[in-house]
């Protein structure tokens, strides 16, 4: 008389996967709303500068960027090595175009906008301060006064 | 006749899981975690091209001079000096505790619910740099004076409510920016020395 007897029915249940679904929808959520979209590949290298005094930039949609910086190595044999203004995905090798520039953003935009945008300068923390200024002056004459320096908390 | 029941057949819903994972992939990949934060400044409205830009005359001890060459060294009033120590410098400027004769003179103004405050009305700080400059050089001296209001503008929201300046009322906080204004002006570019 066998006492155990082999009976072959006996399977592990099997793993409830309904779940999963769920948890991987929570973790999607999370990084869609907590993660901003690259604006754009940058062709200038930047390192950002630190400063301690930051504020946030509030709305994205107000925010039109200046990026300035020595390009990458893969543009250098189109635009040599100098520090050069990149807008949007292209070089401008005049500071005055910015002007033209941002004019043209800002008129694409809603009229109750137009005041409060602001200009971000996300500019390379070894640049030379000359071409900085001739985009801030040409940032005065297209009358966007509001900027901001792109800096990280220290 | 009766109704027959029928049964739904079951959503497979097996394929959620991957649909959801390609999903949250391409979020990760596209996205950066950093959030866009800088120095917020205002540049001073432009000069009207058929006018010429006359010097106001300014009394010598409301302004405070900082000069940027292209060594990235600091000169303020003719002094030189380390960023570290511009913070201070222009806190006492901004000021004037001791009421003295050469730093900015000092008023009497009504400010609502602050009552009458002494403070120095006329104060001007002027930053200038070279076209060498670094820029990690100029944001560093952005910085020690934007610390410097803000710290200046604590310290009075503390003695007067007890808060931080952040913790104020929105028409409080715009009193307290009336009384000390951020006054930095830079001037029109030029070229110091050095290339």
């Amino acid at each position: 008389m066998a006492k155990f007897r082999k009976d072959g029915g006996r399977k592990l249940p099997g793993l409830s996967t309904s779940s999963l679904p769920d948890i991987v929808f929570m973790l999607l959520f999370f990084f869609m709303t907590a993660t901003s979209m690259k604006e754009v590949t940058y062709k200038v290298n930047i390192n950002l500068p630190n400063a301690t005094q930051l504020t946030k930039l509030e709305k994205k949609s107000l925010v039109k960027y200046v990026y300035i910086g020595q390009p990458k190595k893969e543009w250098v044999k189109y635009v040599g090595t100098e520090s050069c203004i990149q807008l949007d995905d292209e070089f401008v090798k005049d500071a005055e175009k910015v002007q033209n520039y941002i004019v043209d953003k800002r008129a694409a935009m809603n009229e109750e906008d137009q005041g409060q945008m602001v200009v971000s300068l996300k500019v390379d923390k070894d640049t030379k301060m000359g071409i900085v200024t001739d985009v801030k002056q040409a940032l005065r004459n297209a009358n966007a006064l509001k900027i901001n320096y792109t800096a990280l908390g220290k | 006749m009766g109704k027959r029941k029928r049964s739904v057949g079951e959503l497979n819903a097996s394929s959620m899981a991957d649909i959801a994972f390609l999903l949250l992939v391409f979020f990760l990949v596209t996205t950066s975690m950093s959030t866009d934060k800088g120095l917020a400044r205002r540049l001073p409205p432009p000069v009207p091209a058929d006018q010429q830009q006359d010097d106001v005359e300014m009394n010598k001890r409301n302004v405070l001079m900082i000069l940027v060459n292209s060594n990235n060294d600091l000169m303020v009033n003719g002094e030189v000096m380390e960023t570290s120590k511009l913070k201070e410098k222009a806190k006492e400027f901004i000021l004037n505790p001791s009421n003295s004769e050469d730093l900015p003179e000092k008023e009497v103004g009504s400010f609502g619910s602050f009552g009458n405050v002494m403070y120095t009305k006329k104060h001007v700080i002027s930053l200038q740099n070279d076209r060498g400059t670094q820029y990690q050089a100029y944001i560093e001296v952005q910085n020690a004076l934007v610390a410097a209001y803000d710290e200046i503008r604590d310290d009075f929201s503390m003695q007067k409510r007890g808060k931080k300046f952040v913790d104020l009322s929105e028409e409080e906080q715009k009193e307290v920016q009336k009384i000390f204004p951020q006054k930095i002006s830079e001037a029109e570019p030029k070229n110091y020395g050095g290339n």
